[in-house]
């Protein structure tokens, strides 16, 4: 497991993994957010959260694919399938991999772009600290729906339709911990109710993932 | 005929009209898909028995 | 004879075929009273004036949009459990017609909403919730449509629909944390103070009776040229095959 780990964060990091470029998306998201809605400081920073949640999602999003896809298509995965590991095994270990090189670095770069929307700062902790609890379950939701997707053709857009809806929680979670911690509210409440969000579908989803692996294998 | 709506007539009239007009073309499509493959099934039946 | 016999496709197109026309005249008789009395028949509500009539429409749909996602649930959770093809058919059968009633849900909820509430949309609880649910059918229904395996759209479909139960839940207990809502409670409950007048009742549970068997007809109806389109299906290939 740690050697499968280990070849899917080098993949990812080598030149043409897309490491960078969902850092990048998250980037040029959130620039283009005030030019969408202009640049009154009030309003930007009533909508950082939200905002900074919303790019972060999907810059998520977009690298979803690069967790089964690729593997599907030189075979890789037909191996996984047959290795001593368990699939469940694999499915968590490749969403795991896959939030260390895209969840990570976007919750450590947040509090940077925050800036930029002129987000208030006692909420920087609390951005840092819900997408750092938020994005695992962004992750592993995303593993189940590229699993799902994983044999077809053109199932990028088929895969944003799937996994966008179960984002839900996660988002008004997040969201709703970082705009209360920059007005000073209670926010331990939604974040714990993040975190409960995260555990259970780490705890769970892999379990699906390994299911629609199984059958799109087959 | 028509009882008296009172002020929300549009809302009320364009409720029903909504709600009606996706339930019959719900029915229809239902209807019209099975009617297809009905038909193909009996063809593709006969022709293997022939 | 127990209840699994009729899992048997043959079984299954006799019998649904026998209670299908029942099935649709009491839906189309059921519907018509239901609505006749309601629009024509009911006195005006002394605060929503005559939109009270939309009542008729938007209970009903929203009943059968949920328990239709349920119905998907439990005929979802029977296919994976036991692998009767009949009933992957019938998930997939009654997905386009929860989708439908969740749109009508949401249609009159909004036309009733712009008078009452002085807007078409609010963000309200159970409104948001009903559009996440429409979220949840269409993705349902993409993937059933966008894979050509018809095992292996079954199976992927079926995970989806657990995995989307359990978010669906979440999300209904996420959305109502995010924002406290316009919506009044719930029409109907055994608790009598919380009911509608009896006026309005009768009527309503003739539609709700009306819609229930509606869908349950159109699911039977689609199962079974689902069934048939499969055998279409099976056909034709051992014909390219001879």
């Amino acid at each position: 497991m740690r050697a499968l780990l280990l070849r899917d964060l080098r993949l990812a990091v080598r030149s043409g993994g897309g490491f960078g470029l969902s850092l990048a998306f998250f980037l040029i998201v959130t620039v283009l957010i005030p030019f969408g809605v202009g640049p009154e400081p009030g309003v930007l920073a009533r909508i950082a959260p939200g905002a900074l949640w919303i790019g972060a999602l999907l810059a998520v999003l977009l690298s979803l694919d690069r967790i089964f896809a690729l593997d599907r298509e030189d075979g890789t995965l037909d191996l996984l399938a047959t290795a001593p590991i368990p699939l469940e095994a694999v499915a968590a270990t490749k969403a795991l991999a896959h939030w260390l090189t895209t969840g990570l670095p976007l919750a450590l770069v947040a509090p940077g772009l925050g800036v930029l929307l002129n987000l208030a700062p006692a909420a920087t902790g609390w951005l840092i600290g819900s997408l750092l609890l938020g994005t695992p379950a962004l992750s592993v939701i995303g593993a189940f729906g590229a699993a799902l997707t994983v044999g077809l053709k053109r199932g990028g857009l088929l895969m944003s339709l799937l996994v966008l809806p179960l984002y839900v929680p996660t988002l008004i979670f997040g969201a709703l911990a970082v705009g209360r911690g920059g007005a000073g509210a209670d926010a331990a409440t939604p974040l714990m109710m993040l975190a409960g969000v995260s555990l259970g579908t780490v705890a769970v989803l892999p379990f699906a993932t390994a299911a629609a692996l199984r059958i799109n294998l087959r | 005929m028509m009882p008296e709506l009172g002020k929300y007539a549009a809302e009320v009239t364009l409720a029903y009209g909504v709600s009606l007009c996706l339930l019959a073309a719900l029915v229809a499509a239902t209807v019209l898909r099975s009617r297809r493959v009905r038909r193909d099934l009996r063809e593709m039946e006969k022709r293997r028995e022939d | 004879m127990s209840l699994w016999e009729y899992a048997n496709p043959v079984r299954f197109m006799a019998l649904s075929g026998r209670v299908l026309p029942w099935l649709a005249w009491g839906a189309g008789l059921c519907i018509a009273a239901g609505l006749f009395w309601g629009f024509f028949l009911t006195p005006e509500d002394y605060r929503q004036g005559s939109t009270v009539k939309i009542i008729y429409l938007h209970v009903p749909a929203a009943l059968v949009a949920i328990n239709g996602w349920l119905a998907m649930l439990v005929a979802s959770l029977i296919w994976l459990v036991r692998r009767h093809h009949v009933s992957a058919l019938v998930a997939r059968a009654a997905a386009p017609v929860g989708m439908v009633m969740t749109v009508i849900a949401l249609a009159t909820g909004a036309i009733w909403g712009q008078p009452m509430w002085g807007t078409w949309w609010a963000w309200d609880p159970r409104l948001t919730s009903f559009l996440i649910l429409f979220l949840f059918y269409l993705g349902y229904i993409a993937l059933w449509s966008a894979i050509e395996e018809p095992e292996t759209a079954a199976d992927l479909t079926g995970v989806l629909c657990l995995v989307g139960s359990v978010f669906a839940i979440l999300s209904r207990y996420a959305v109502n944390f995010w924002n406290q809502g316009l919506h009044q409670g719930a029409s109907l409950s055994l608790d009598a103070k919380e009911n509608v007048a009896d006026v309005f009742w009768w009527p309503l549970l003739v539609s709700m009776a009306g819609f229930v068997m509606l869908f349950l007809a159109l699911v039977l109806a689609r199962t079974r040229t689902e069934i048939r389109a499969r055998r279409l299906h099976v056909l034709r290939l051992r014909e390219r095959m001879e």
